[in-house]
């Protein structure tokens, strides 16, 4: 009985395994949506932890050629702005909040999204879009920056997502 | 923070290994904290991060983002990976002798 009590309290003290490998998932296309795992994808491999980072729905914008030049800050929708909706409608004014945080960004050396994307694949991440958002949007690998690694299915995701934490944002 | 012995030196390491006070850093410290953390030899390129990152730290007193040490420090990113492949700026900081950076990018 004490040899069980003792395992038992050896298990509960031992140091908790360190994060080895992360699979991020990006599914929403404003800046908001983009930057936080893009910022954890790269945080990771900062730490020498092994990611992949999966675009799916409107994330793909991060790696769309026509796109990813122009995310934006939505500020219609996204109580986090704290500005009235009708404030929010008028025209230029989500450009307006984009170029503000973006400053801000600057200032904390948060690098702009296609350099960002750029940092994360150089970095030895793997970018993947998802097969069933590139098949409903009507897209293909010419759609996407160079960086990304290839169009897999869901599936093929939890495959190579082996032994990971799996974020989504 | 504990008081250890890195080749031959005494120094003060936080509970990472990260020395406490850059001051106490030699060539022959940097070398010992590079074999123990699966850098086995410094070669050229390492020491150009690492001085990099040393230097940086002590003139503007935080450490650069691995944005910035992949624009100037003259070693792009990819290289930067293979040069340290358990996180450049990391081990950079831990090897040049400077506290462990805070930033997030």
């Amino acid at each position: 009985m004490t040899d069980v009590m003792q395992e038992l309290e050896a298990q509960f003290t031992e140091t908790p395994e360190p994060i080895k490998k992360v699979s991020i998932v990006i599914s929403k296309g404003s800046l908001d949506g983009v930057y936080p795992g893009l910022i954890m994808a790269n945080g990771a491999r900062m730490e020498g932890i092994e990611a992949s980072v999966f675009f799916t729905f409107f994330g793909l914008d991060a790696i769309r050629k026509d796109r990813i030049g122009k995310i934006k800050v939505a500020t219609v929708g996204n109580p986090g702005m704290h500005m009235p909706t009708l404030l929010g409608a008028i025209p230029g004014m989500s450009a307006i909040a984009t170029r503000m945080m973006q400053r801000q960004m600057e200032k904390l050396d948060i690098p702009p999204v296609p350099e960002f994307i750029e940092l994360i694949a150089d970095s030895g991440a793997k970018l993947y879009a998802c097969k069933a958002t590139v098949d409903m949007f009507g897209l293909d690998m010419d759609s996407f920056v160079p960086q990304v690694e290839e169009i897999i299915t869901v599936g093929e995701f939890y495959e190579r997502s082996a032994g990971a934490e799996i974020v989504f944002t | 923070m504990t008081a250890t012995e890195i080749a031959g030196t005494t120094v003060e390491v936080d509970p990472e290994g990260f020395l406490v006070d850059p001051s106490q850093w030699t060539d022959d410290v940097a070398r010992a904290i590079a074999a123990s953390t699966g850098v086995p030899e410094l070669t050229d390129r390492h020491w150009l991060v690492v001085r990099y990152m040393r230097d940086t730290y002590l003139s503007t007193g935080s450490a650069p983002s691995i944005r910035s040490l992949g624009k100037e420090s003259g070693v792009p990113i990819k290289e930067l990976y293979q040069l340290f492949p358990k996180g450049p700026a990391k081990l950079a900081a831990k090897i040049g002798g400077i506290p462990k950076p805070r930033g997030c990018i």
